[in-house]
């Protein structure tokens, strides 16, 4: 898989009532939840991201409730892949069951600012940040496991494929 | 070589002689649970997979407890959706409002969940009922439909990391406060992805009420799990509601561990986690003049019967102070029932406290206690981040019961010493 975007980058222990916030949780409604996406992280950030856009986050990212509509409205909003240094446990199962490109990396934070654009490939597994002479930055391997829920499309398509 | 509980519990689940941290794995599920907030899309994606019938209708738990009773139409409808589906597939476990409790209290009240179990949950409190031995982790909505139609799940076996307490608990503190010690100790994400074992004397000694509101909370460190060996303590409560058979477990002498961390907590005073974040945590003595607006005591963390008498303790004869809003939430009906006959629902009355009935609403900002910009709870409940509780630009303080109605008394944060008279336990 290869991603490019423009990249927004959040800090530690960005916690899924931050990505969205409970008082939306009456629905399940994708295009609703995409509208109020990291609001209580910054509560302009759906206005100024564009589809295809990456964010790029600290330690544990999506602590905190088991929400799928935190994956779900990231995904909604348009965001092509999250980066950061470490997710939490049931964020990072949720993410991989309903198929949202995720990637472990600790070196591209310091390495790059909002706005900046960057190239992910995740076969090679290698981060570029466009228009820099800097060394491509390395992506933690995805365990084989969660290489093969990816391609079958999620773990429902994945428990019905291994049936048949 | 020797398992953890943990490690226990999942081969025994998976059919394997033995199993190591690491190991991917696809494990018997026991119990699968579901909310309003969550089932509805487990529900969509079990029939988009084609599922017709969940695996096992006495193996599914569906609780509508979050934004009930209703709180808009939009709830009302996500309640539409779990409640036809629970017909629909004959589920023995459903509870409709007026019957249902939050559900983290209510399962294990309704001998539900057992020890010896593996329970997962699509809410991530599950970890609760790892008081009783089982284990039991919290998933997405998709886990669970996948959970529903096969009755299976894949695990990663976690390590696990030991917790040791020693010492006796002081006057006014409890397990809440041990827990928030710890996960200011650790962090929110020092057990990441990890089992957390509670062992030593003093967990020995502790009640249920306790070890369920320490195991509530391992999420809040990061882990996957958390865990008590099952004991007589246990045995006293599992007898009289388990209505099938159940196993205790115990971890092996030579049993592996990622780290082993000892607590003496002799020398722990009530706890406080400031906020936005659980692991934010001070001593009660070290809080200073934190003015307050309302008060939550209840929840999945503390809204059994035990917190509810502990609260009366301090609530009995005196009342909440100008302008601040008491709210108290029993967790199911049968806590509500106890707290009326025990004539701790007067003191509350008295107290000037609204009583709800059990609604997870205002733990996360749902309904029944949202929060306006710039005012401050302090609540018996899990998590304090931004928005938790209502608007972006509120606070959230996380304290034990005791704390709680004594800051309700006082107007601001304070343990019950502070009190005119001292509390009475």
């Amino acid at each position: 898989m290869k991603f490019k975007g423009r990249i927004w980058k959040f800090g530690d222990n960005i916690d899924t009532d931050a990505i969205i916030p409970a008082r939306y949780l009456s629905t399940s409604d994708p295009e609703i939840l995409a509208a109020h996406c990291m609001e209580d992280a910054d509560p302009g950030f759906v206005k100024k991201m564009r589809p295809g856009d990456i964010i790029v986050a600290g330690e544990n990212f999506g602590c905190g409730s088991s929400r799928e509509h935190a994956p779900i409205a990231i995904k909604a909003a348009g965001i092509s892949c999250v980066i950061a240094g470490s997710f939490a446990r049931i964020f990072y199962r949720n993410a991989f069951n309903m198929g949202l490109p995720i990637f472990e990396s600790r070196d591209l934070q310091a390495l790059v600012s909002d706005g900046r654009e960057i190239e992910v490939d995740s076969d090679e597994g290698t981060i570029r940040v466009v228009n820099s002479a800097e060394e491509p930055v390395r992506i933690h391997p995805v365990p084989p496991f969660m290489q093969e829920l990816i391609r079958a499309g999620g773990l429902m398509k994945y428990i019905s494929k291994k049936e048949t | 070589m020797g398992m953890t509980i943990t490690e226990k519990i999942l081969s025994r689940h998976a059919g394997l002689e033995e199993v190591q941290p690491g190991m991917l794995i696809n494990a018997r599920v026991d119990i699968a649970l579901g909310n309003d907030i969550t089932a509805p899309i487990a529900i969509a994606e079990f029939k988009k997979a084609g599922g017709t019938a969940v695996f096992d209708r006495d193996k599914v738990a569906l609780i509508p407890d979050h934004f009930t009773p209703n709180k808009d139409i939009h709830s009302a409808e996500q309640c539409k959706i779990v409640r036809t589906f629970a017909r629909e597939q004959r589920i023995t476990h459903y509870y409709e409002v007026g019957e249902a409790g939050i559900e983290h209290a209510l399962l294990p009240e309704q001998g539900i969940v057992l020890p010896g179990d593996l329970v997962i949950g699509a809410d991530s409190h599950t970890c609760t009922y790892g008081a009783l031995g089982a284990f039991a982790t919290g998933v997405g909505s998709t886990d669970l439909a996948a959970a529903m139609l096969k009755g299976e799940l894949w695990f990663r076996v976690p390590e696990t990391l030991k917790i040791v307490f020693h010492g006796r608990m002081r006057k006014w503190v409890s397990g809440k406060d041990l827990i928030l010690f710890l996960i200011g100790l650790i962090g929110v994400d020092g057990a990441r992805y990890k089992a957390m074992e509670f062992a030593g004397e003093a967990a020995g000694k502790l009640g249920m009420a306790d070890r369920f509101t320490i195991a509530n909370m391992v999420i809040e460190a990061g882990a996957k799990n958390g865990i008590f060996i099952p004991d007589d303590v246990t045995k006293a409560y599992v007898q009289g509601r388990a209505k099938r058979p159940f196993s205790f477990y115990a971890s092996d002498p030579d049993a592996r561990y990622a780290d082993v961390i000892e607590i003496d907590i002799s020398g722990i005073e009530p706890q406080v986690a400031f906020p936005h974040i659980p692991s934010n945590v001070r001593g009660i003595s070290r809080v200073g003049d934190v003015r307050i607006d309302q008060v939550l005591i209840g929840s999945c963390t503390n809204g059994r019967i035990e917190d509810l008498r502990i609260a009366a303790g301090i609530l009995k004869g005196r009342k909440a102070a100008p302008y601040i809003r008491l709210i108290i939430v029993p967790a199911t009906p049968e806590i509500y029932r106890m707290a009326v006959k025990e004539g701790l629902m007067e003191i509350f009355i008295d107290a000037k406290a609204a009583i709800s009935p059990p609604s997870c609403g205002a733990c996360l900002g749902g309904h029944m206690g949202v929060l306006a910009e710039g005012e401050r709870a302090v609540a018996t409940t899990n998590r304090n981040f931004v928005g938790r509780m209502g608007h972006p630009r509120s606070e959230v303080y996380l304290v034990n019961p005791a704390v709680a109605a004594s800051s309700a008394v006082l107007g601001r944060i304070a343990g019950p010493d502070e009190l005119e008279g001292g509390g009475k336990s």
